[in-house]
């Protein structure tokens, strides 16, 4: 073996020092990622020479229980070619600005002789200069400057708009405060002192699961990672593990050597498919078809042919299926109708709330029964304690046993029409019905919700009408053979799988778990298909238990310390009001996508009736003055200027104030800013941007923002369609709505390329920040490993000289007291949830206008301008008197306020010499963060549990015992990985080492959930949903692209192949996050390429790595083609998110034109009934509730590039 | 009896994400710098696919390993004897279009253009040259059956299997993927170490990582040529060769290798393996059939009281030996025989194993009959394909006759062509999960899960400790690393005593470029 050399002998290896001191280093810093990934993961940070050189993960996660696999290591391939970012060609070093509006800005300035704010009334006055500098936008001649310089141009424009236009045309955009928390309330804190507006982002994103406020009252709430385990059969739908949750996919195949079933559902063979025992490759978009004949298979066998007691025992606790609901006549038939009230019964009619408490029937004396926990009970004055779920009769506290099903006791069999929208067929099904008289002496037919839900699904139990037949019936309903027509699976696989569901769930009670993701989230009818699963999950008693759920993943939603972050972030601790904006509503109007929009019932399957007539922005202005949705701007009037308005007409109080300005809606004077949002008054103008690629990835319609928002180059060639009847039509839409856009940012992203000025900002590897996602269950810290390079600072530092310097210009150009009119949507977990009865129309005169009740709430706000930036940098006394809280919880924080002015570890600031917290330095802000949230102060924990206890009547400060004399600061972060405690603000109990599980706490402590029944929702009696025809579970069908409308125009010159484009989370980036480092391209096509199948590609003459124009009515991008074989025909896939910054190429199709992203193919398309409010769960609360802005349903036609120049 | 250490490893492969986290961990540690910018000494790649250089595992094309001569054998391509004959022309070296041709973006660009007609954006550009490119292939090109009909289908391993057997590899109802995440074996029999005409390649005693040394490499690139794994990089700045170092610094300090840290799948492990050194010849040059079976007989067993004896006779510390015992590597791959080497018919006797993925069960597709299909509502998208994908079982799991790949292909991979050994492990993985499903959930009978683990020759007790390696093991059960004894090593040149007060000082110099 003479070849082989084992060498021993160190002298000869000395040479090995070669690598020996490249691996040295002088020290590991703590810190994570700050994008929305959802990982969260805690990362060593090394730094050599002062230089950051490399990042590894940290290994010190704490175990959860030893029947768990640990957490360590967390972290991907992209979080860990972070650190090229800070010294990369694409770091923004120092302030940038556009040289034309610099060079505009400073001509004016010389000619006002050097008067700023009168040199930005000329340039905005001066029609041709703004558009010279908007037409300019995105098309480069950046010129370095200095922060003094932005400064003052920014904080002119703060006050310039608010004095000329009204506070409220301030706009920010920053998403998922959760992956940087402080950062986030950087911009948020200043915005909301000055009263600006803050657009929200889960429901933009389409991240949102607007099923989940549907079905439990709560915006997300999910398993950690580490529940996956516990299952036992999985199905992921739509969720691509292995990319897009990479630190917590091993789970997922680890549960799989623990005898755990998977089933993964997605149209390709995706990453995840390879963990599968069976991959079912349903047409994209089928899921919900799937998921109704799952449920048809589930009632048949699991509760008409047998009956499982832990099943039937789930649901008479935990959902509405034994509450009473009214069948109404139809014509000839009959229809499902609203839940009956309390109120409706004479026994109940005087009690408290009675239109907001339900009825169910007590299995064993046959009476009717007022269950506890209702919204009723959770509102009740007179009367407390009652809001849980103990199966008690609320009038008597006397035990019942609720009544699943009446067809035993049953004094009538009704046939109830039922919509099918799959086939377009209609439906008459036997329900039986017991007849009631209610206060009004009429009688009335009721039966469960349980029994009308086995008709919807079409599962007979003899009972006449038009039941399928069986499973093979393709006809009717949701059988197994009706859903092949729409999924391409074969009923046997159905069948198949819902037993082996039904036996897992009925064996290990309830550990059958769905994980799903974007990939289904962001469907038109997302909500329908997650419904259809939830479905599924309630009835194997799968929710709220360990091991089970229904497991959405799509956005880092999870701001653990929510309650004081929230006070911080929202500047409530000053008092003031917040002016929170539906992000999808917003942009759908403002970017003027309504007006290329038309009728949704074109492409929305739908009953034929009044209310799905309308236009979406007729509907959307509806729902701002019913108080359902917020809008701003609010008036076309200038809210400082209303107040002087009122106060000059005779009002004298701010109750006056607010009555005049009723008084002025009333009579119409005062106009609504929804009501013309293409007026010049009604524009948004000065918008800043932070922590996100707001013009970039996650600009739906992107091309209209361009022409709408910026007044730049857009490749559109979609027409106006439909128009508006209340909503005035302008006959020209204004093109460059805004005056100036400012995104803070680290790298030159399509965001920062198309704003007027770029600030430098410190990376997550240079600030203090903190973090946390719903994916594990701990709180971690960013930190600063070097300090911010180049002239960057932090977001906090940047916000905090903002208002520094807006409240120095306002000395001169804003001083004094100033009342700024509000208008807020009616809000969740308040009272406004019980406001709202039925949809009557005050602006019509069809009810009186009673704000808070059949309107939104008009108050008045004090404001003066030139103390925001004190206001800024100190903790409120606000948050010492009123507390902190969210999601219906609040807490006492007086003892901890005071101690961080009495202690020496806190720092202080004194204003008019009065002391206060400091908020001034980052940390500062972290740490009060911390000190004031139940999840991070064990004393306030306990608090939080006993204040609940009051609301419900039940035991529960013992959860938080063992968590007293838990308190954490950001130093402890920087030590090692920190569970954060439980806390009734969330509902997972996590004792000893538990993982975490959503909705546990409600389901063993039978504390409600905060919906209307306080119950599981599978019914929504909601007029919007009967209206719409999504009261029941159901299954729309994806429109096809004709009725979709993206492909009008294009189609009228083209011929090519129509595709449907997919455009999932994918593997080199974080939405537009790293895909621009040359670590990413270099392991990825150098580009983000679109990928089609063999067949197609044959078809199309389309070989691997051609070049590519991918096309609709909405715009272009171009990109690479990848041709693999497991991409399905008829679909394309693009990885979102192309950033428009990397080698696209001109535009063939649309001659001269630069191609964008993959946004530029999109067009906000939003569901009316998603806009409900005032009632129960479907109430106001940003990002929990409203349209999504979805994007799935997009077709393109692909062409190949004949000629690249890039 | 020579008994040895050795650093092994082994790759589950059922559980890898197809990440590429471990390639990124290596890359900006160690390869992040001028030309070492094409080098990936991790790699991941997708199977079926041509990997990294395109097609590495077709030696009719690169002459890489050894191969049969006689009674012994001999290098394919560039050895010292082919090699010095050959020394200035070496026909068989990838070159950069095997490769590609490294690039970036000029970024700078976008914040220096001046005011266009249209939006300015980044060009791509090449590393070595600096100007525009037109970026046609990468280290990963074929990551996730991209470009399927010029890389997939053109996999070295599909060889024996017929055309529709690999047609069918590449339907809806057939397909499937997996990954294979590849490092240097730091093989027994290294062919990079026998084919340097410098002499700067070797193994280090102490744990058998191989190294190019750095001062001694002449770059004739022999290594390149003879590494049928082509895990050897020509640095075409500093003028040497350079390879996986195993992260030998890291391991000294006790920590485990970047690529092994970073794995969120969690799918490495990392241990010592005692082999007998005197066995290597002949078990390299054996019988294709032989070759797996002697190339494991080389590591023997660290509590046989005689290989302990030869151990320490052989100066191997304790601390070694202990770790030996406590080795993961051990385990999978002795005792519990479910890990297998990459293409031991390159007989290089690699120290990396892989265990086999499970992958989902095979469906069928009909035809659905549209004729018979009702009217879809106007709005509604028809999807004009016909098919009827069904993929129901009779057992929850199904069988590994059931799984989608077929074994040939694996077969080709792991186990020299012989598919009994390749189901052999899949039926084990597949034993477990049914024992483990009747203790969780029950609904799978006592006697069935015995049946199964019986059928595997698989105790209880064994099914149990693979399960708990498999899922639940923490780091320091995954990479087991024995102590380095550097104080050792630095005493062999100077006295221990002013070691610590001297320990980074001196100049940094660069060594020679080597051409």
């Amino acid at each position: 073996m003479s070849w082989i050399k084992d060498i021993v002998d160190p002298q000869a290896r000395q040479w090995e020092e070669f690598y020996r001191n490249r691996f040295q280093h002088d020290k590991i810093v703590r810190s994570t990622h700050g994008v929305n990934c959802t990982g969260s993961c805690s990362w060593q940070v090394h730094v050599k020479d002062g230089i950051v050189v490399w990042e590894t993960q940290q290994l010190d996660y704490p175990l959860l229980e030893s029947s768990l696999p640990p957490y360590e290591p967390r972290g991907c391939q992209r979080g860990i070619s972070f650190s090229w970012y800070l010294y990369s060609p694409v770091r923004i070093k120092y302030p940038l600005i556009r040289g034309v509006l610099l060079d505009a800005y400073r001509e004016e300035k010389q000619k006002a002789n050097g008067d700023p704010m009168l040199a930005w009334a000329n340039l905005q006055a001066n029609k041709e200069k703004r558009k010279s500098y908007q037409k300019a936008r995105g098309k480069g001649g950046f010129r370095r400057t200095s922060w003094d310089e932005v400064n003052e141009i920014m904080s002119i424009a703060n006050i310039y708009t608010a004095k000329k236009h009204g506070p409220d045309r301030v706009i920010g955009f920053s998403p998922i405060p959760a992956m940087s928390m402080l950062s986030y309330a950087s911009g948020q804190r200043f915005l909301q002192l000055f009263g600006g507006v803050n657009l929200s982002f889960y429901d933009w994103y389409c991240d949102l699961p607007p099923s989940f406020p549907e079905i439990w009252g709560e915006q997300t709430d999910v398993a950690e990672s580490a529940d996956w385990y516990n299952a036992k059969m999985v199905v992921d739908i739509g969720a691509n593990l292995n990319m897009t949750r990479t630190p917590d996919a091993h789970f997922f195949a680890e549960s799989r050597h623990n005898g755990t079933k998977t089933v993964v559902c997605a149209p390709d063979f995706s990453m995840v498919s390879k963990f599968a025992d069976q991959w079912v490759p349903l047409h994209a978009g089928s899921d919900g078809a799937f998921w109704m004949a799952i449920t048809h298979v589930l009632l048949k066998e699991f509760y008409v042919d047998k009956q499982v007691p832990y099943f039937i025992d789930y649901l008479k606790k935990y959902s509405d299926t034994p509450f009473l609901v009214k069948i109404e006549k139809d014509g000839s038939a009959h229809k499902a109708g609203k839940l009956l009230r309390a109120n409706e019964l004479e026994e109940f009619k005087d009690i408290e709330n009675g239109d907001w408490k339900f009825i169910q029937i007590d299995d064993k004396s046959g009476s009717f029964v007022v269950p506890k926990g209702s919204v009723g009970h959770r509102w009740d004055k007179q009367e407390t304690g009652k809001w849980n779920t103990k199966l008690e009769n609320s009038i008597d506290n006397k035990e019942y046993d609720p009544k699943l099903t009446i067809i035993d006791k049953k004094d009538d069999v009704l046939l109830v029409s039922l919509d099918e929208f799959g086939l377009d067929n209609k439906a008459l099904r036997g329900v039986p019905v017991k007849y009631v008289t209610t206060t009004s002496g009429e009688k009335v037919a009721v039966t469960t919700t349980f029994d009308l839900l086995l008709a919807q699904y079409g599962v007979g139990r003899g009972l006449e009408g038009a039941y399928p037949k069986d499973y093979s019936d393709k006809n009717a309903a949701y059988t197994p053979a009706w859903q092949e027509i729409f999924t391409g699976v074969d009923a046997k696989t159905i069948i198949n799988i819902a037993r082996e569901w039904g036996n897992t769930g009925e064996i290990t009670e309830g550990k059958c778990m769905v994980i799903v993701g974007a990939g289904i989230n962001q469907w038109y009818h997302q909500n329908l298909m997650y419904r259809a699963a939830s479905m599924a999950l309630i009835f194997v008693g799968a929710i709220g238990k360990n091991g089970g759920g229904m497991n959405h993943y799509v956005g880092q939603e999870k701001l653990a310390p929510v309650d004081s972050w929230g006070t911080i972030a929202t500047g409530k601790d000053w008092g003031g009001a917040t002016r929170l904006q539906q992000g999808p509503l917003w942009h759908y109007m403002h970017t003027d996508q309504y007006r290329y929009d038309g009728l949704t019932s074109k492409y929305n399957a739908v009953p034929d009736n009044e209310m799905t007539k309308n236009h979406m922005a007729d509907d959307i202005f509806k729902s701002v003055r019913m108080g359902w949705m917020p809008h701003y701007p609010q008036f076309k009037t200038n809210t400082l200027d209303l107040s002087k308005e009122a106060i000059k007409s005779g009002a004298k109080d701010d109750k006056a104030i607010t009555q005049y300005v009723l008084e002025s809606l009333k009579n119409k004077k005062l106009e609504y800013s929804i009501a013309d949002p293409d007026a010049e008054e009604n524009f948004p103008r000065v918008w800043y941007i932070w922590r996100g690629n707001a013009i970039g990835g996650s600009m739906k319609g992107q091309e209209y923002a361009l022409r709408h928002y910026l007044g730049t180059d857009d490749s559109i060639i979609a027409q106006d369609q439909t128009r508006t009847k209340e909503v005035k039509w302008h006959e020209k839409a204004p093109t460059g709505k805004m005056d100036l856009i400012i995104d803070l940012n680290f790298r030159m992203d399509s965001s920062a390329l198309y704003s007027d000025i770029v600030l430098p900002s410190a990376s997550w590897y240079e600030k203090a920040d903190i973090n946390s996602t719903d994916m594990h269950s701990f709180i971690h810290p960013l930190s600063e490993a070097v300090p911010p390079c180049w002239e960057s600072k932090t977001d906090w530092e940047i916000f905090s000289n903002i208002a520094k310097h807006t409240s120095e210009v306002a000395k001169t150009h804003l001083p004094g007291v100033h009342k700024d009119i509000y208008t807020s949507a009616l809000a969740h977990d308040s009272e406004d949830e019980i406001a709202q009865t039925d949809m009557k129309d005050w602006y019509k005169g069809e009810c009186e206008a009673i704000p808070g009740k059949t309107m939104h709430k008009i108050s008045v706000v004090e404001r003066d301008y030139t103390k925001i930036y004190e206001k800024f940098i100190t903790l409120g006394e606000t948050a010492r008197t009123a507390g902190v809280g969210a999601h219906g919880n609040k807490v006492d924080i007086k003892e901890q306020y005071d101690e961080m002015l009495e202690s020496y570890h806190y720092p202080t600031e004194t204003i008019d010499g009065k002391k206060y917290p400091s908020l001034k330095k980052d940390v500062s802000a972290i740490n009060a963060i911390l000190h004031l949230s139940s999840l991070t102060n064990g004393k306030l924990s306990v608090q939080a549990y006993e204040n609940a206890e009051k609301k419900t009547g039940l035991v529960l400060a013992d959860i938080a015992a063992g968590q007293k004399d838990v308190h954490y600061n950001y130093a402890n972060l920087q030590e090692s990985p920190k569970r954060y405690n439980m806390s009734p603000v969330w509902s997972g109990l996590m004792e000893e080492g538990r993982a975490y599980s959503a909705f546990t706490y409600n389901v063993e402590k039978m504390v409600p959930w905060r919906t209307l029944t306080g119950r599981q929702h599978t019914y929504l009696d909601h007029d919007m949903y009967f209206g719409f025809g999504e009261h029941l579970p159901t299954y729309k069908p994806s429109p096809k692209p004709e009725v979709f409308g993206d492909l009008t125009e294009t189609m009228k010159t083209n011929t090519a192949k129509v595709l449907s484009c997919l455009t999932p989370h994918g593997k080199w980036h974080i939405h537009s996050t790293y895909m621009d480092n040359p670590r990413m391209l270099s392991l990825s096509r150098g580009k983000e390429p679109c990928w089609i199948s063999e067949a197609d590609a044959k078809e199309m003459n389309i070989h691997d790595n051609d070049w590519v124009e991918v096309i609709n009515d909405n715009g272009i991008y171009a990109t690479r083609a990848v041709v693999s074989s497991r991409i399905p025909k008829g679909v394309c896939i693009v990885y979102h998110t192309i950033e428009r910054t990397l080698g696209a190429p001109i535009s063939q199709e649309r001659k001269g034109k630069r191609t964008g992203g993959n946004n530029s193919i999109t067009r906000v398309r939003l569901k009316p009934n998603l806009l409900a409010g005032g009632y129960g769960q479907f109430t106001y609360h940003m990002n929990y509730w409203g349209p999504v802005a979805v994007n799935r349903d997009a077709h393109v036609i692909i062409k190949k590039m004949t000629e690249v120049i890039i | 009896m020579d008994v040895r250490s050795q650093m092994s490893m082994v790759f589950h492969l059922d559980k890898c994400l197809g990440c590429h986290t471990c390639t990124v961990a290596c890359k900006n540690i160690w390869t992040d710098r001028k030309g070492a910018e094409y080098m990936w000494w991790n790699n991941v790649e997708t199977k079926p696919g041509t990997g990294y250089p395109t097609k590495w595992e077709d030696q009719e094309i690169y002459k890489g390993g050894w191969e049969k001569s006689g009674s012994g054998i001999e290098l394919r391509g560039a050895g010292k004897r082919k090699g010095l004959l050959n020394i200035f022309h070496n026909p068989n070296l990838p070159v950069i279009d095997d490769y590609y041709e490294p690039f970036t973006y000029k970024y700078l660009d976008l914040i220096e253009s001046p005011l266009q007609d249209v939006q300015p954006v980044a060009r791509p550009v090449s590393l070595i040259t600096g100007k525009p490119i037109d970026i046609k292939m990468g280290p990963n090109w074929d990551d996730d059956l991209s470009g399927t009909p010029d890389f997939a289908r053109k996999d070295p391993n599909l060889k024996n299997l017929s055309p529709a057997e690999q047609e069918a590899m590449f339907q809806l109802e057939k397909m499937a993927l997996y990954y294979l995440p590849r490092i240097c074996n730091h093989c027994l029999n290294p062919a990079c170490v026998a084919s340097c005409p410098s002499g700067a390649i070797y193994k280090r005693g102490e744990d058998g990582v191989v190294l190019i040394d750095q001062t001694k490499c002449r770059a004739w690139r022999m290594c390149v040529t003879a590494c049928p794994y082509k895990k050897t990089y020509y640095n075409w700045s500093t003028g040497k060769s350079e390879k996986c170092l195993l992260c030998f610094p890291r391991i000294e300090a006790g920590i485990a290798p970047a690529c092994m840290h970073s794995c969120v799948g969690r799918i490495r492990y990392l241990g010592v393996m005692l082999y007998d050194a005197d066995m290597i010849e002949k078990a390299a040059s054996s019988d294709d059939k032989d070759l797996i079976n002697s190339h494991l007989n080389i590591y023997l067993d660290p509590h046989d009281p005689k290989v302990i004896a030869a151990a320490k006779a052989n100066g191997v510390a304790d601390s070694t030996i202990a770790a030996a015992q406590a080795s993961p590597i051990y385990k999978f791959v002795k005792e519990w025989k479910i890990a297998l080497p990459l293409h031991a018919e390159f007989r290089t006797l690699p120290n990396l194993f892989y265990v086999p993925p499970l992958l989902p069960v095979m469906a069928s597709v009909s035809e659905q009959e549209k004729s018979s299909t009702p009217q879809l509502n106007p709005i509604a998208k028809n999807w004009d394909d016909k098919w009827l994908y069904d993929t129901s079982l009779d057992s929850i799991f199904g069988t590994i006759d059931d799984l989608r790949m077929p074994l040939k292909y694996m077969a080709n991979m792991f186990s020299a062509g012989n598919e009994d050994l390749i189901a052999d492990k899949l039926k084990k993985l597949m034993a477990i999960r049914i024992y483990r499903r009747h203790k969780t959930v029950g609904d799978i009978s006592a006697e069935k899960s015995a049946t199964a683990l019986r059928n595997v020759n698989l105790t209880e007790a064994q099914a149990e400790a693979i399960y708990n390696l498999t899922s639940l093991a923490k780091f320091e059960e995954r990479f087991v690393i024995p102590a380095a004894h550097r104080e050792q090593a630095i005493e062999m040149i100077e006295s221990t005593a002013d070691v610590k007060g001297s320990t980074g000082f001196g100049f940094l110099a660069k060594p020679a470029r080597g051409l």
